[in-house]
């Protein structure tokens, strides 16, 4: 399952990585913040919207290693970030699809509005398709649920795809096993 | 044809971006490829179920929809007009003092001139899909559905940015993305209203799905504190489930992706970042859409899942881009919509652009037989108005038997100054368009019915009765010769019902469709009145008379006692390469030994390829008796004959043609060949206008003195 969303998300331009631990990811994301340049400056912050793979202290120290890391998600401060964290809830093997649980408005503002999106994912929670996603997800019990597929693009230019219209210009999918099911 | 009508052609004509860009994506390899592993008839089918099934109920679903979205916390409001939903929004904007708002896109919005409205009560309203911000900034119309700036280059659009930011741009179409992204940014970060349309409204659960690949949507839907969603009832979908094959089948067909970007699932407002809760308006539009779905034809309309798949593979589309259509909605789907959303009389142009070839029916994901659909307005406008007279009179001719012949023999007489070598290559004056890229075939000195006379045939019991047509009969009697010729070859003999006469499709063309029954009616006794095993056609265009049509159009002009008569015609029809190449399989017919034949490419009519279904069968007799078979690109896409179309609309036909001969081309071969005789006058007249070496020949010239 995990090898096809891999293709598939690729194939859109997604850029999909996989570890085995919480800690292995986590030292992966710091070294990103980091060769992304993440400061304590508008236009260089990262927003980190409730992740439940990491719980509190976990992260919350992160801040001394990577000042400009952002907890307390606002729109002003997910616009003025480079990165936005969030966790979704699934993926989708054959359309290297994420699937977000956007009610939180957190989740929507880290997603949709710094130039990278970083999605966390836990690996047992790649399936097969938008059918099995149906069995898995009730509207009644998500008022708004989103589905990514790769970077926010366009073709309404002379049919020349661009990236990063309105959305993010990269999207980092950080798969991890360590969760199991 | 109006004059502003005619006029508007020609301009579109002039600018050839479209056909450029839509060249260069490729769609139709796009899209197959988006679909590999995928059972496309059985996804339609099932789309077309539900959304079938779900135009029966639109008021109870409406209804359903708002009960549940409205338990979830949205308000609902079930417009029946345009002015009932614009002054909602209206009402909405001055309660809440609103602005400022920014919109990702809504057709339906468009469809009701919401922006015009809105600005004219003093609200800034500003689009956020980049296609339709820059329509929006060059003061247009969307040219397509989901691409609505496809008609402008990036040199017209780095201006019109110019323009709006206040200093020279270059012409990147990266960097005028950025552009883009860096103003509208700001807009949603002001705005105080966010309006979006919806691709799915799911009555079960209240949701809305909104599709979008920019991720505007998105933050239409996050970032104002009041969203408003502008949806068509026929988005309308009972079941969660039902979303699955509309979802699976609408990126594929739309922009040839396997998921569009971003997709919002939407059932209730959500919180903003102030830890208040959105305030979340759907508006449900109906805009005479229950109307529609009561009308027995025209209901399918509303399983369009506005994909644009219609457009993409349209040969008249991508020579005239959307403007022409007037109105909104574009192409074959968006005439039919224009005239029910906004009114008939609307289509009255517009209608004749269709050449009825078909390719967009075999797209469409809601399986909407459009070119059907396209025909019954034109039958609809032709009852309320009357054909021009001259079409009129032209077609009462042909109905006339012994009246048409009488004027072809004076014709084939009258055209003596004009022809040489069987074709007519210049006409003086007003008829000139006729012949300027195209040479004319000459009416033939004898028709068919008295050359058959001469033909002396083997006594057999095996007998079929053949179908000339009247292409075959005034313009090609040698191709019914060669019928004749081969099929006594395989022992069988031809019958000639002398009493047949014209099939009656330019009647059915024409939106005619009582002067096409009586053609059946004269028809059908004639040809079953020997007991033959077969009647056979040389021609596509009269196959889907005989195979497919007749029925039809009796059952609609209520001469249901004839039904019966033509469905034992139908089964009994068949088309000459349908029926050689089962006697070659039967080795009924054996081609002779050793023969090593020419080069040939094979050109589908629309109508054996896309009404009647035949093109493996001729490509396998022909080749069977040793021709070589070079397939050209788009083999299937028309020539630009569509009977009566290339004299009502003489420069497209023309830029179709030149087309099919540049694919012709571009294979190197001695012979292109087609099973239909309108087909070969349009490619045979093009070839020799362009002193080609390639010659256009019907099937059962091809194979004429091949077998044993």
């Amino acid at each position: 399952m995990y090898d096809m969303f891999k293709v598939k998300a690729e194939a859109v331009g997604s850029e999909v990585h996989r570890f085995g631990t919480k800690a292995d990811s986590l030292n992966f994301l710091v070294s990103l913040l980091k060769r992304e340049e993440i400061k304590d400056a508008p236009g260089f912050y990262a927003v980190w919207a409730e992740c439940p793979i990491f719980q509190g202290s976990e992260v919350k120290n992160l801040t001394k290693t990577v000042p400009g890391l952002k907890f307390d998600v606002t729109r002003q401060l997910a616009k003025d970030s480079k990165i936005g964290v969030t966790q979704a809830a699934w993926g989708l093997a054959n359309t290297g699809t994420i699937v977000q649980s956007s009610f939180a408005v957190e989740q929507r503002l880290a997603s949709s509005l710094p130039w990278i999106h970083v999605a966390l994912l836990n690996t047992g929670n790649i399936i097969a398709d938008l059918a099995a996603l149906t069995a898995k997800v009730h509207p009644k019990k998500n008022d708004y649920t989103a589905l990514i597929t790769g970077p926010s693009r366009t073709a309404d230019i002379e049919r020349v795809l661009a990236i990063g219209v309105h959305g993010p210009e990269r999207l980092i999918i950080i798969c991890i096993d360590e969760m199991g099911r | 044809m109006k004059k502003a009508f005619a006029k508007s052609i020609h301009t579109a004509l002039k600018n050839q971006n479209l056909a450029g860009i839509l060249d260069r994506w490729n769609y139709p390899d796009a899209r197959a490829k988006a679909y590999e592993g995928i059972d496309f008839e059985a996804l339609r089918t099932q789309i077309a179920e539900i959304k079938g099934s779900a135009s029966n109920h639109l008021n109870e679903l409406a209804e359903s929809f708002k009960r549940v979205a409205e338990a979830n916390g949205a308000k609902v409001f079930h417009a029946h007009s345009p002015h009932e939903a614009k002054d909602y929004i209206t009402n909405l904007c001055k309660t809440k003092g609103v602005k400022k708002i920014v919109k990702s896109k809504s057709i339906a919005s468009e469809e009701i001139h919401l922006n015009k409205h809105l600005i004219k009560e003093g609200i800034q309203t500003d689009e956020t899909d980049l296609g339709e911000w820059i329509v929006q900034l060059a003061n247009q119309t969307p040219s397509h559905f989901v691409m609505p700036a496809l008609h402008l280059t990036k040199e017209e659009i780095s201006g019109l940015f110019s323009k709006e930011v206040n200093k020279p741009l270059s012409n990147d179409i990266q960097q005028l993305v950025k552009v883009a992204r860096k103003e509208l940014r700001e807009k949603f970060f002001d705005a105080d209203m966010g309006i979006s349309g919806a691709n799915i409204a799911i009555a079960e659960t209240g949701t809305l799905v909104i599709v979008t690949n920019e991720g505007n949507a998105r933050l239409v839907a996050t970032l104002p504190k009041i969203h408003v969603a502008i949806v068509g009832l026929e988005k309308l979908v009972p079941k969660y489930s039902d979303m699955v094959p509309i979802l699976m089948a609408l990126p594929k067909s739309a922009t040839s992706q396997l998921m569009t970007s971003s997709v919002s699932m939407i059932t209730g407002p959500t919180p903003n970042d102030d830890g208040t809760l959105k305030d979340f308006h759907i508006i449900l539009m109906d805009n005479k859409r229950t109307e529609m779905a009561k009308d027995v034809k025209f209901k399918q309309a509303l399983q369009c899942i506005r994909c644009g798949s219609c457009l993409n593979v349209c040969p008249v589309y991508r020579l005239v881009g959307g403007h022409v259509f007037g109105h909104i909605y574009n192409g074959g789907i968006g005439t039919i919509l224009t005239a029910w959303f906004h009114e008939l009389k609307a289509t009255e142009d517009i209608q004749g652009l269709c050449i009825g070839c078909g390719k967009c029916k075999e797209v469409c994901p809601g399986k909407i037989d459009i070119p059907e659909l396209i025909l019954e307005l034109r039958r609809r406008l032709a009852l309320k108005q009357g054909l021009p007279f001259i079409y009129k009179s032209a077609l009462s001719v042909i109905n006339n038997r012994r009246l048409f012949h009488t004027m072809l023999r004076a014709a084939s007489i009258a055209q003596k100054p004009f022809a040489k070598d069987g074709f007519i290559r210049h006409l003086p004056m007003f008829l000139s368009g006729l012949s300027e890229y195209r040479s004319l075939p000459t009416i033939a000195p004898l028709p068919f019915r008295e050359m058959f006379k001469k033909i002396k045939q083997p006594k057999s019991k095996t007998k079929v009765a053949f179908f000339s047509g009247c292409a075959i009969e005034f313009v090609f009697p040698k191709i019914g010769e060669a019928v004749v010729k081969i099929l006594n070859k395989a022992g069988i003999e031809v019958l000639f019902p002398e009493a047949q006469s014209c099939c009656g499709i330019p009647h059915w063309g024409s939106g005619a469709f009582d002067m096409a029954a009586l053609a059946a009616a004269h028809n059908i006794k004639p040809l079953l009145e020997s007991d033959v095993e077969h009647v056979v056609t040389a021609c596509a265009t009269c196959a889907t008379a005989l195979k497919k049509e007749w029925p039809h159009v009796l059952k609609d002009e209520k001469m249901e006692t004839l039904i019966p008569a033509a469905e034992i015609l139908a089964a009994k029809t068949v088309m000459f390469s349908e029926l050689v190449n089962r006697l070659i399989k039967e080795k009924r017919l054996v081609a002779k030994d050793g023969q090593t034949l020419q080069r040939l490419t094979y050109h589908d009519s629309c109508h054996a390829k896309r009404h009647v279904g035949v093109y493996k069968e001729p490509r396998e007799a022909l080749i069977a008796v040793g021709y070589e078979m070079k397939e050209m690109s788009e083999n299937d896409t028309c020539c630009g004959m569509g009977g009566s179309y290339t004299v009502k609309q003489p420069k497209l036909s023309m830029k179709m043609l030149e087309r099919k001969l540049k694919n012709i081309g571009d294979t190197g071969v001695d012979y292109v060949s087609a099973e239909c005789p309108g087909c070969l006058i349009q490619l045979a007249g093009g070839l020799d206008k362009k002193k080609s070496k390639i010659k256009a020949k019907h099937p059962a010239e091809l194979m004429q003195d091949k077998f044993k």
